[in-house]
């Protein structure tokens, strides 16, 4: 242990803790900017500088660690000085249009800019544009852009996908796609994961509500919007509201509220995900030798993404489910329009996702039929925020409404789709029941719920067949394991994986919290809300049995085959 | 009223002097991988601010051109841009009054065809083709083995000489070898140059190694055994270590050794007084260690006794050529054939046998100027030779050599002669060597390489009496065998590509002298580092070499100006009779200020973006 005074507090803290660790344990908050912890220790803004008493120099608080008898002034007129420059020039270097940017009131940097004080620059604006690729999804902002590298050292080391890179030299440096590249014709997967953590508004995601507000104000248009689970845990966040404020029933209801004509809920079509997808793995575990092993999930574009470009070979493994969202794309021109009596072209079909890679899996030319799509738009959850807020929605006034129907009813095995080993959970449940004819009990499944650990690893018995399952969230984890797969080191049956760490609840188009991760939080969320719901396996949703035996017949039916499921090596989705 | 006065430099005069210094320290201290348009740019500026602003061309035009290079440099220039640049600059060139302007303009266009396509990438792209990274930590980019230099000075600043020596290995099998006689191209780069000066990171690196020989400290455990079988050939520093990465590696190696000894140019051509043999079987003890299986007296041919390339082929996996440079070069002159003229080779070649020639009281001629042409002008010093003469047909200033190497000759007592060409060897009666006859040189004009050409001065051939005459005139490489045996050989050397792969020989890689002509032990180690991780490739691997120690953390500390350390040698009076070494070891309260100097760029800098040095490879 190491003894320190910081501002005349004492403070007694492990060997090895930096002053700025030590400083948050005993309520002094240092001002940051670059620094993500574990990621990215850089001391890059040196903004977090600190006085030691008896040194010349000022030190960053993020990467000095302690040490004995130091007694440090997080505040003394030299740090002031200094602090206060370095916020300066930084926005010496920033567009600083806070009245038109997506980040407003939730910028660290305007936030420091306001802390500080500084209402006027002694530097020169001077700002760089570089010309971006404004139809991709994910958008860069030069303008905006404070060279903290967090997005490099995220994109590389959660992600393993080293879309940025450090370019140029002296002082042009910044930030720019790895190659000098199109992003378009990069590697990059979508995930959003640079979005999220980024402290100003360098990078976001493509802004598609003015679209739904045009499509909204077409009376002739039928709109049908789903809603994915993750986005009922984090929507109500930029409105200032309490989790217990911002419920399922007032989502449902402002939606109304805007004028969609149907809201119904991606759970459903999660729990239609199981019920192909436990069915294809059924029919693998039948038949062994003609298939690749083991089967992965499919549901997550971020990862398809990835491993269609980095592990092409592993392609074949994936299950040819579509992801919820398409699928419920695919029922609602096609059962849906029936049952309603529509022509599949009336009706525009919008998804709200925790997920940036979302919006480029709708627009991918194998998802729909007859030319048309399966999802006409999709949007981010801090899309619908803001939607939300454009409307003026007083959401304590709101009522609690209930999903339309017939695509509104789900199961809590749908709704934890957006929990990392959510998916496995579901389609575990469904698959006891396919073999021992019984529901699994309430605890069976518990033990592949992914937490800290980097693989959650479980072998579940189903009949006295043993099903190896391997859940992994981040992309980084998801290629160490493709690797040990391919080396033989591990043998799994079925895997699952979501490319955002802690799955769709830590997504890349939820709302963004400088600092904090905020996965496992929303994802216990949704395991409350599986627990509410009177439903928890999917084979039991009665709406879900409605489409069967009214429309597709049975899971992997021709027509199941035909709306449902997606070749991801005939089709090289992912690749355009 | 005087009429003259004395001119006396006034402060603000001082101290630009000082800033002048400043800078040069400075710009030694760039590190590499930077943008070199960028950095011709700021040249340029200083240039400008030379300029006395009479004439046009250089007034003007040099300002014109530093808009022109922002131009690039922000990605508004275009092909014209460039035409312009080229234009403009050989025009100040060909009417600048004076060197300020003409000079100025030279740099620019030497710079502008050397990296032209630096200056395209900035105007298609708009974006610059280097990338930081290479060079975040000057010390490591320039060690050709990447050897984490910081790490192990922080270990050696803390006592932890152990750990120093296990650090070191990771990427370099030889650190006594390297404490005592690399060339440290560490230190070209060092950023404390800005401060002061390098840190003698050698001296730092033989303080470990001083007091935690190699064969003191275990190596790692090797991996799983493999089952994979590699011939090595050559035991020299290159061979050595890739045998040793691949031990690790689980793959066991055999090295075949023509020599009666291990050690390659480290002990057939580095005399004892600079690498004592003592200390370089520590390094190769611990290298065997690791289970290498060693032939020696084996050379790989197709004579008698000899093993060919192609058995070696049918009973390996894979093979390592690191055959080092141990052939001869004839100076090419008439007499050259007389007995007593004898090679550098075959000198140091017999020493390195412990058979010492009898050079007592004979008049030694050295004729060469490398760091060789030094080696064996100081052991035939030691030697007990009358007087020992260099003749060289450059200036001392000239001379490859270090030049703490030629100092420590002259101060031994050599006579250095400069400007003499050989031109012939006289031999008397029974063809004995009696004198070298040599041709007065003087300096002329300065050729593409930057160096001074001698020229043939208008004075008579001058006599130099001589029993010995040594040509240190460079080393080539035996290549016949494997030239025969299918092996490509290029411009005298073994050619093979940057992973040491041969292009046309599946599983056969080469590397160190044999490859790039002579050159330093350093180079010699990195090229057997990367043939072990390319072969292990080969093999169907991906072994990881890593080393487990912890580096302690960094004491807060203001860094003020601090003098370098240098070593300590014994008195040239007393060492020069002597083959023992002469260089002491720092001592402890030496090498934990040196050590304090280091600045820690693998902390501070670009380098904390990829955490620091590299932990494995």
């Amino acid at each position: 242990m190491v003894n320190l005074t910081i501002d005349g507090k004492k403070v007694q803290v492990p060997t090895g803790t930096t002053i700025m660790e030590a400083a948050d344990s005993i309520g002094i908050h240092i001002p940051r900017l670059c620094y993500l912890k574990g990621i990215n220790e850089i001391s890059a803004c040196k903004t977090c500088v600190v006085e030691i008493q008896g040194k010349e120099k000022v030190v960053t608080a993020c990467s000095t660690p302690v040490a004995e008898d130091i007694v440090v002034y997080t505040n003394s007129p030299k740090v002031r000085s200094v602090r206060r420059m370095n916020v300066e020039l930084l926005l010496s270097q920033h567009d600083c249009l806070c009245a038109t940017c997506v980040r407003s009131g939730n910028c660290s940097l305007q936030t420091l800019a306001n802390d500080l004080g500084i209402f006027e620059l002694p530097y020169e604006r001077e700002v760089v544009d570089i010309p971006w690729n404004m139809d991709f999804p994910l958008i860069r902002d030069s303008k905006k852009c404070i060279k903290c590298m967090r997005c490099v050292q995220i994109c590389d080391k959660v992600q393993d996908l080293q879309i940025w890179d450090v370019i140029n030299t002296s002082t042009r440096t910044t930030i720019g796609v790895t190659g000098n590249i199109d992003i378009a014709k990069s590697n990059c997967s979508l995930c959003g994961q640079c979005i999220t953590h980024c402290p100003v508004s360098a990078l976001r995601a493509r802004n598609d509500v003015p679209k739904v507000f045009d499509i909204l104000a077409q009376p002739e248009k039928v709109t049908v919007v789903q809603v994915a689970p993750a986005v009922r845990t984090a929507w109500g966040d930029f409105l200032g509201l309490k989790p217990e404020e911002f419920t399922e029933g007032k989502m449902v209801a402002a939606l109304k509220a805007m004028g969609f004509d149907y809201v119904f809920d991606t759970s459903f079509s999660a729990d239609m995900t199981i019920m192909e997808e436990a069915s294809e793995l059924l029919e693998r575990l039948h038949e062994p030798d003609k298939h690749a092993w083991p089967m992965f999930t499919s549901c997550c574009p971020g990862w398809v993404s990835y491993v269609t470009k980095k592990y092409p070979q592993f392609v074949k493994n994936l299950s040819t489910t579509k992801s919820p969202q398409q699928i419920f794309g695919a029922i609602t021109k096609s059962y849906f329009a029936q049952a309603k009596g529509l022509n599949p072209e009336e009706i525009f079909s919008i998804s709200i996702m925790p997920c940036v890679s979302k919006k480029r899996e709708a627009a991918l030319p194998t998802m729909g039929r007859d030319g048309i799509q399966d999802v006409d738009l999709v949007l981010t959850t801090r899309e619908f925020a803001r939607m939300v807020r454009a409307e003026h929605l007083n959401i304590a006034t709101l009522p609690e409404m209930e999903f339309d129907n017939p695509l509104g009813q789900s199961t809590g095995a749908g709704v934890i789709f957006g929990a990392t080993g959510g998916v496995m959970e579901a389609a575990l449940r469904t698959a006891y029941h396919a073999l021992t004819g019984e529901e699994a009990p309430a605890e069976a499944f518990l033990p592949v719920r992914g937490n800290d650990q980097e693989r959650k690893v479980q072998e579940i018995t189903l009949q006295g067949q043993t099903v190896r399952t391997c859940t992994v969230s981040g992309l980084a984890n998801a290629g160490r394991l493709l690797e040990d797969i391919q080396a033989g080191r591990v043998h799994y049956d079925f895997v699952e994986i979501m490319a955002c760490p802690g799955g769709c609840v830590g997504g890349g188009g939820q709302p963004i919290h400088d600092g904090q991760e905020l996965a496992t939080k929303r994802g216990q969320e949704l395991y409350r809300l599986d627990l509410a719901r009177p439903l928890h396996q999917s084979h039991n949703n009665l709406d879900v049995q409605a489409v069967y035996t009214n429309y597709l017949t049975k899971p992997l039916s021709p027509l199941a085959e035909e709306l449902l499921h997606t070749d991801h090596v005939k089709e090289r989705n992912y690749l355009d | 009223m005087s009429r003259l006065s004395l001119e006396t430099p006034d402060r603000i005069q001082e101290t630009v002097e000082g800033l002048y210094e400043d800078l040069r320290r400075h710009v030694l201290a760039t590190p590499p991988g930077l943008c070199p348009v960028d950095l011709q740019l700021s040249f340029l500026k200083v240039c400008q601010a030379q300029t006395c602003g009479k004439c046009v061309p250089c007034r003007v035009g040099l300002k014109q051109l530093e808009k022109l290079l922002t131009d690039v440099l922000e990605g508004r220039g275009n092909k014209e841009t460039l035409a312009t640049i080229e234009k403009t600059a050989h025009n100040i060139m060909d009417s600048a009054d004076c060197a300020i302007g003409y000079e100025a303009a030279h740099m620019l266009l030497v710079g502008y065809e050397s990296f032209k396509e630096d200056y395209e990438s900035h105007i298609n792209g708009g974006i610059c083709c280097r990338h930081q990274g290479k060079g975040a930590i000057p010390c490591v980019a320039m060690c050709p083995a990447h050897v984490d230099i910081p790490g192990y000075i922080t270990l050696v600043g803390a006592g932890r000489y152990a750990d120093a020596a296990r650090l070191i290995r990771k990427d370099n099998p030889f650190p006594t070898a390297c404490g005592l006689i690399c060339e440290h191209p560490c230190e070209v780069r060092c950023r404390r140059q800005m401060l002061d000066a390098p840190i003698n990171i050698r001296g730092l690196k033989r303080m470990a190694m001083d007091n935690a020989p190699a064969n003191t400290v275990p190596v790692p455990e090797n991996a799983p055994d493999t089952g994979k079988r590699v011939a090595i050939v050559g035991g020299g520093p290159g061979g050595l270590t890739a045998a040793y990465y691949l031990q690790l590696m689980g793959h066991q190696t055999v090295v075949y050794e023509a020599k009666a000894k291990l050690g390659g140019m480290l002990r057939y051509g580095i005399p004892n007084y600079r690498f004592p043999r003592v200390r370089l079987q520590e390094d190769i003890d611990a290298i065997l260690a690791t289970g290498v299986e060693v032939h020696l007296n084996t050379k790989i041919g197709d004579g008698a006794g000899e093993i060919s390339l192609a058995q070696l082929k049918a009973d390996f996996d894979a093979i390592f050529i690191a055959i080092g440079a141990h052939q001869d070069k004839k100076v090419g002159i008439e007499g050259e054939d007389a007995e007593g003229v004898i090679s550098a080779v075959q000198m140091l070649r017999e020493i390195g046998d412990d058979k010492l020639p009898d050079f007592k009281d004979k008049n030694v001629v050295i004729i060469g100027g490398g760091n060789v042409a030094m080696d064996c002008t100081r052991t035939s010093i030691r030697l007990g030779a009358k007087k020992v003469t260099i003749a060289y047909r450059r200036r001392q200033d000239d001379m490859t050599a270090l030049p703490e190497e030629i100092e420590g000759a002259i101060a031994e007592g050599a006579e250095l002669y400069g400007l003499k060409s050989p031109h012939s060897v006289e031999k008397d009666a029974e063809g004995k060597v009696t004198a070298l006859w040599v041709e007065p040189q003087i300096i002329g004009p300065i050729d593409a390489w930057g160096r001074a050409r001698p020229i043939r001065a208008d004075l008579p051939l001058e006599r130099i009496p001589a029993d010995i005459i040594v040509v240190a005139i460079g080393q080539g490489i035996e290549f016949k065998h494997f030239e025969d045996s299918g092996i490509k050989i290029k411009r005298g050397n073994i050619d093979a590509l940057k992973t040491g792969a041969l292009a046309d020989e599946e599983g056969i890689f080469a590397g160190g002298d044999c490859v790039t002509g002579p050159a330093t032990v350093i180079k010699a180690i990195a090229a057997g580092k990367v043939a072990a991780s390319n072969i292990d490739e080969y093999l169907g691997y991906h072994h990881e070499i890593t080393c487990d120690v912890e580096i302690p953390d960094l004491p807060l500390n203001d860094q003020k100006p601090c003098g370098r350390i240098t070593m300590h040698e014994v008195e040239a009076g007393v060492r020069k009779h002597t083959l023992e070494p002469f260089e002491c070891s720092m001592t402890r309260q030496e090498a934990c200020q040196e050590a304090s100097r280091c600045l820690r760029c693998d902390k501070f800098g670009f380098a904390t973006l990829r955490g620091g040095c590299q932990r494995k490879w």
